[in-house]
């Protein structure tokens, strides 16, 4: 059976007509929008089945983007912590995260509908730089929204987003915070007003129907590429346990996608500031119904993580589903725990990985230490994204 | 609230019939300490409904002006339940339209979730709702529960919207039918969008509803130039400007007496 037939007859299959994973999803956005959801719907179901499409998407992917990205094993983390490491090296896609396979798909997407102009909401900026990278490949012009917190946080990936000639759009709350939240709040505002030229490109597994599952698709390359890796590396053929850092959940999705009909257990793990799949409650924000941090007043929370990339108050509705049917066991970890990974990870193995990814690295520290890994066990942890952009908020962390 | 008020429909159609051009004022509650004198005040002034905003953390459809008077809302303690409670003891003639988001209606009251909400609208006396991140498609249930609590729940056709789809909104709307006069965040504007009588046109072709026009109706010859052909305006980032501002209510009030007298000129 070929990778493709395996991963079709697994639980992550299709949401269902109303873009729902059980529970969760839908498409919760105001009348003027739907149209332009409905399009975009339309227009994937249909790129995704034309031959055509996929043929220049992989391309891309091999000769733009550097797929298939590397397997790597660890031999002195793996030393260090007693169980098998293997990383899912996605820092090693261009622009440095998986980030880029998602917009890839969306912006080819995106000329294919005529659209001219792409919009993207970004925390850390790996999105919004893929974005502008992607724009700037296929000659689209690109604003990014960044809630104004996040703007100084990521001060560099602002200037690299404008060298590649997008626009950065600063969003602030009317009560002065920004992050990814009130970056979301920002570009689903101006998709509003721009919905006849531009296409919303959004960068995780989250947003109305089609996104969350069209964000999947387009990054379940992380899972199908680590399956046949590690059917060629290992002698079981899967790793016991697959981790994956969860803030809106995509990179977690698009490597779940790939073992969810293995005896994998399945491992995503969110900021403890952000935790929404443990702690959320039942809501809707941003066009979908998932799990959100709220106050007992309806009033949508702000995360709180030293990561801008899991700073979100809600997760994707496929994750909640999953969690619900117990495929997916959820966790978090501190940006403590997290640090401390990136450190140990950095020293032993000579990468330094995201701090997002740190989180997925930190759980695998923890419970190899804890025993919840039993010794012995093989671990796959995807890298999603490198750390480069994080070294000034880790150097103050430690001060 | 006076027991003279009929339900929404009714008094917007007797208004109209009347050969009136009905005007909506719309209103965040707990924008300013006396924001219940400016619904008082906007309802003497010649209203033919008030909307009244519950603030949520994240208004999506909103531009900078109402997403400020939430902020003021919020920083003065104002949420969407002590501020139903508030809105309880009004006594207005003229019918009060809710607008709060997904978010609101459906965990205001977790465990009955929009059913509760619509159940505390009409308890406090709230004769319309409107939630504009409720497209049709995911509204049966709310429309369903609205229905049971006899609260009417007004549905948004935008410019973007094709006949089709226009017509079913129409069809599942009650009270009146919202039309969004440009694609385009609440909030003042220079100019009437030219889609604004052009969508009014439409909806007014496929239904007998009222049929009333929002977003951007930022000064009177704003909202005569719609009212050619929608059957009324909602104003309200004009409004809530000024309290932003620190207009005085009473200056509040009387931007709605200009706009009534405006419109007036309009009907017949």
């Amino acid at each position: 059976m070929s990778v493709e037939e395996v991963v079709s007859t697994g639980a992550m299959r299709a949401p269902d007509a109303a873009g729902r994973f059980g529970r969760f999803g839908g498409r919760y956005l105001p009348e003027a929008l739907i149209p332009a959801a409905q399009a975009v719907e339309t227009a994937f179901r249909e790129a995704w089945a034309d031959a055509a499409f996929t043929t220049e998407y992989r391309r891309l992917l091999a000769t733009y983007v550097g797929r298939p990205t590397p397997l790597t094993e660890c031999a002195r983390l793996s030393e260090a912590l007693g169980v098998r490491v293997l990383l899912k090296r996605e820092d090693l896609a261009h622009t440095g995260s998986h980030k880029i396979n998602n917009v890839l798909g969306q912006a080819l997407l995106a000329r294919r509908m005529g659209k001219r102009k792409l919009i993207a909401e970004t925390g850390a900026g790996q999105h919004g730089v893929a974005t502008a990278t992607a724009a700037a490949l296929l000659g689209l012009t690109c604003t990014v929204y960044m809630g104004q917190t996040d703007v100084r946080r990521q001060e560099m990936n602002v200037f690299r987003m404008e060298l590649l000639g997008a626009e950065v759009v600063p969003v602030t709350s009317a009560n002065g915070v920004g992050t990814l939240k009130e970056a979301t709040n920002g570009a689903l505002r101006a998709w509003v007003n721009e919905t006849e030229d531009a296409h919303y490109c959004v960068g995780s597994t989250m947003g109305p129907h089609p996104y969350p599952w069209m964000v999947r698709e387009f990054q379940r390359v992380i899972g199908e590429e680590a399956r046949a890796q590690c059917a060629d590396r290992l002698p079981t053929a899967v790793p016991d346990v697959v981790v994956a850092c969860v803030g809106g959940g995509s990179n977690a999705a698009g490597t779940f996608a790939g073992f969810v009909d293995t005896p994998a257990r399945l491992v995503g793990v969110e900021a403890a500031g952000g935790s929404a799949v443990e702690k959320g409650k039942l809501g809707v924000l941003h066009g979908f119904m998932s799990h959100f941090l709220q106050d007992d007043d309806s009033q949508v929370l702000e995360a709180h993580s030293i990561s801008a990339g899991l700073d979100y108050p809600g997760v994707g509705p496929e994750h909640v589903h999953l969690a619900e049917t117990g495929r997916v066991h959820y966790t978090s970890v501190t940006d403590d725990q997290a640090v401390r990974a990136l450190k140990l990870v950095t020293r032993t193995e000579g990468i330094l990985p995201a701090l997002e990814s740190a989180h997925a690295l930190a759980w695998v520290v923890d419970a190899a230490a804890t025993g919840e890994l039993a010794a012995g066990s093989t671990v796959l942890v995807t890298l999603s994204g490198r750390g480069d952009k994080d070294i000034q908020q880790v150097r103050e962390h430690l001060r | 609230m006076s027991v003279a008020v009929a339900t929404l429909e009714h008094h917007l159609r007797a208004a109209r019939a009347d050969g009136r051009r009905l005007l909506i004022p719309y209103v965040m509650a707990g924008v300013v300490p006396d924001w219940l004198d400016l619904v008082r005040g906007a309802a003497e002034a010649g209203a033919d409904a008030v909307e009244i905003g519950l603030p949520f953390s994240d208004p999506m459809l909103d531009g900078p002006t109402v997403q400020q008077a939430a902020a003021l809302a919020t920083g003065r303690g104002g949420r969407p339940r002590s501020l139903l409670d508030e809105l309880a003891g009004l006594d207005v003639d003229v019918p009060l339209v809710v607008m709060t988001y997904a978010n609101v209606a459906m965990t205001l009251t977790p465990e009955r979730g929009v059913g509760g909400f619509l159940d505390h609208l009409a308890a406090v006396g709230v004769r319309g709702v409107i939630v504009p991140d409720l497209p049709l498609d995911e509204s049966a249930e709310y429309l369903a529960r609205a229905a049971e609590a006899e609260v009417a729940a007004v549905l948004l056709a935008a410019p973007s919207c094709g006949d089709d789809r226009c017509r079913e909104i129409a069809r599942a709307s009650s009270g009146f039918v919202y039309c969004m006069s440009s694609m385009r965040t609440t909030g003042e504007r220079d100019a009437l969008a030219t889609t604004a009588r052009e969508t009014a046109r439409r909806l007014k072709g496929m239904t007998d509803l009222p049929v009333v026009t929002g977003f951007g109706i930022s000064t009177v010859e704003h909202a005569v130039e719609a009212c050619v052909d929608a059957d009324g305006v909602v104003v309200g980032s004009a409004l809530m400007r000024m309290l932003v501002d620190g207009a005085p209510v009473a200056e509040v009030v009387d931007a709605v007496a200009a706009f009534r007298r405006a419109l007036s000129s309009v009907g017949g």
